[in-house]
């Protein structure tokens, strides 16, 4: 049996051009891989942003309401027996849990002082672990890739793309259309705009601004979990995962600057791209590359690339 | 950051104050005089081990083989009752000492039985070599315990983190794969295991073409399997273990690696990982101090009991238990119960030939143990001895003097 490499050598080894052809794919597959990973961080991200730009909520726990995205694909695509259906219930599930979380806790911190946030939702992250711990167990779960999207888009011989990394980037795409459409073609998003503008003249006005915040909210928080359910597939479920997640969407929203969604999606696919191409090209140090790329920017921008 | 004035919340010192008074009541119980102990006759064994989180079913095979070991001689040491205190440890390095320092100082155990995590470990080599309370370790293969931490009153049972891949070089290059690409992660335990492959794959005449790495515990692959199909190197060796192994075996196949570039890996990969894997394993290569399928009358028998005793198949982990027991009765019975004899128990432990169900090992000067290392192959959901990849291997002790 001939090695990869004879083969490789049989079938490459009279042609540079040929060659060229495979660095170029190479290269095409990690720039998806960068963008794809860019696109899941931005959907964390903007659901991050905009709670904190519209209702100036700090909120700790964002990371937390991906893990539960995740487990929730799991859990319903083992007792639903689809992905498919997975996702719409999860989505929906989430939506409540975000309506009831604002009601209950969330509210009544709108008002209250940056360390008073983040106190809560710290707390909230024990909360959220416990009781993942309690209904879900501590083991690491592994959720199948639905059947219709497997398989992959040969590039060369050896080379080709997964079709459910094509489909994860094809939900992010959409859902940022989509959210950019709602805020800046619809009524809801211009009642939006004004009450994170001046709340209390929104309200003067007759907007029903605790109905807003409510629904911005539960977007946010569906905005994760989406996320975290499209991510179940490809990262596995595990306990603690909202963490190492938390810790990038916040150097997401710093770079793209508080409070906006376009530098939210700008910064994101920066740092998926960094993250991406720093593993290949520099192992020894890819883990730093993303915060060194924070810093420059900070230096330069010290608010960030784009201010809301 | 836009704050808004703050009328409703406590002030800044409020907050500080209350604060105080939390932490303050907390320590007020650690300053409470210790109730002086009569002298008890029994032997007070600690286990150290993690009961919850990702490593819990590694403790209670751990905790499972000392137990058998010591009650095939009888349930004593040297002839003298003993009286089990445990910890969870919950693989948390930032509360290793801390645990330690629970049995050490509260419980006042005559010998420590732990850890898995090395990070934890830490911690544990930290106490024990303070207080010279004999440590067994049972698992945790950080180099620094039988390198440049070790003790007289620290003993390995189980294994150095390079010993595995110092035994896969050899095999790799025997069949003619010359140039590898390394992955794994970023932390202790990978780059120990990189140090092992690096020393035997390099002497052996092969070519390590790349280092990959990802942070720990990281499992999104892609970047990296993109890397390696671009690059196609013979064959891949890499360190992985635990739930991120059974999904890095699945996503280099979903890559369509596996029929094209051979998967090579300390035995970790395989431990434990093989159903979650599922077809994905068949054909992975590797090397481990044990196998549960070694075909040996001693294995055989020991599994066969565990098996009834506890109801659970045996592992790795169970083995490496049950040597840490072994290893602690031998040297209890040397001393006829008297532990405090520590020098006559060192001599007995150094000395020790252990009939382990993983092969008959000894201890080496720096006490880790000198073990044959077995090369296994993934078949129908089995690691399959193949044969033995090193007779009697080492690690060389470099950097430790014994005080």
């Amino acid at each position: 049996m001939p090695t990869t490499a004879e083969r490789s050598a049989v079938f490459y080894g009279f042609s540079s051009h040929l060659d060229d052809l495979v660095d170029f794919a190479n290269f095409l597959i990690q720039l998806l891989n960068g963008v794809q990973y860019g696109l899941l961080l931005f959907m964390l991200a903007a659901g991050l942003t905009l709670i904190f730009g519209i209702m100036g909520v700090v909120n700790l726990a964002h990371g937390s309401f991906y893990m539960l995205g995740a487990y929730l694909a799991w859990s319903l695509s083992s007792h639903l027996g689809s992905f498919a259906a997975a996702l719409v219930v999860g989505t929906a599930l989430s939506v409540v849990f975000g309506l009831v979380l604002e009601r209950v806790l969330f509210r009544h911190f709108y008002r209250r002082d940056h360390l008073d946030q983040v106190l809560l939702t710290l707390g909230l992250i024990y909360v959220f672990e416990e009781s993942r711990s309690l209904l879900w167990g501590d083991d690491v779960h592994g959720v199948p890739i639905p059947p219709l999207l497997r398989g992959s888009l040969a590039l060369t011989d050896t080379l080709s793309y997964p079709f459910y990394r094509l489909f994860t980037m094809a939900v992010c795409v959409a859902l940022a259309l989509g959210l950019y459409l709602l805020i800046s073609k619809t009524r809801l998003g211009m009642k939006i705009r004004a009450g994170a503008f001046n709340r209390d003249m929104t309200e003067a006005l007759g907007v029903n601004i605790k109905l807003i915040h409510a629904v911005v909210f539960a977007l946010g928080v569906a905005l994760a979990a989406v996320a975290g359910m499209i991510a179940a597939p490809l990262s596995s479920v595990y306990p603690n995962m909202g963490s190492p997640v938390l810790i990038m969407c916040f150097v997401v929203v710093v770079i793209g600057g508080i409070g906006s969604v376009r530098g939210a999606l700008i910064a994101a696919l920066l740092v998926g791209l960094v993250d991406t191409f720093g593993q290949v090209l520099l192992p020894q140090i890819a883990s730093m590359l993303v915060y060194m790329l924070m810093a420059a920017v900070l230096l330069w921008k010290p608010e960030g690339l784009f201010r809301s | 950051m836009n704050s808004l004035p703050d009328n409703r919340g406590p002030s800044r010192r409020q907050v500080i104050s209350r604060a105080a008074a939390v932490v303050g009541a907390g320590t007020v119980s650690v300053l409470l005089p210790q109730v002086a102990r009569a002298q008890s006759s029994k032997v007070r064994v600690g286990l150290m081990l993690p009961y919850t989180g990702t490593y819990a079913q590694l403790g209670v095979a751990i905790e499972n083989g000392v137990r058998m070991a010591i009650a095939e001689k009888g349930g004593k040491l040297g002839g003298r009752e003993i009286e089990w205190f445990k910890v969870d440890d919950e693989s948390d390095p930032s509360k290793g000492v801390e645990n330690a320092n629970k049995l050490v100082q509260r419980d006042k155990v005559d010998v420590l039985i732990g850890t898995v995590h090395s990070g934890v470990q830490m911690g544990i080599l930290k106490v024990s070599r303070e207080s010279g309370v004999l440590n067994i370790i049972p698992n945790a293969g950080v180099m620094a315990a039988t390198r440049s931490l070790c003790a007289p009153n620290v003993f390995r049972a189980s294994f150095s983190n390079n010993q595995p891949t110092l035994a896969l070089g050899k095999p790799m290059v025997d069949r003619g794969l010359k140039k590898a690409v390394w992955i794994s992660w970023k932390y202790a335990a990978g780059d120990d295991a990189l140090g092992g492959f690096k020393e035997s794959y390099t002497q052996a005449g092969g070519t390590i073409i790349k280092e990959l790495s990802l942070p720990f515990p990281n499992v999104e692959f892609q970047a990296l399997l993109t890397e390696i199909a671009a690059l196609k190197p013979d064959a891949v060796a890499c360190f992985f273990a635990g739930a991120g192994a059974a999904k890095f075996m699945k996503d280099y196949a979903a890559a369509g690696l596996k029929d094209k570039i051979p998967l090579w890996g300390s035995g970790f990969l395989t431990e434990g990982t093989l159903e979650a894997a599922g077809p994905a394993s068949e054909g992975v290569m590797t090397t481990l101090h044990y196998a549960d399928s070694l075909d040996t009358p001693r294995n055989k028998k020991f599994r066969a009991a565990y098996a009834q005793q506890f109801k659970l198949q045996p592992d790795v982990y169970a083995v490496q238990g049950y040597d840490s027991g072994q290893l602690l009765v031998i040297g209890a019975d040397a001393v006829k119960g008297d532990l405090a004899n520590r020098a006559a128990l060192y001599k007995a432990m150094e000395a020790v030939v252990v009939d382990s169900p993983r092969g008959k090992w000894t201890m080496s000067r720096a006490h880790n143990p000198i073990q044959d290392i077995y090369l296994r192959v993934v078949e129908k959901g089995d690691n399959k001895v193949v044969g033995i990849a090193a007779k009697a291997l080492a690690d060389s002790g470099a950097g430790c003097k014994m005080t």
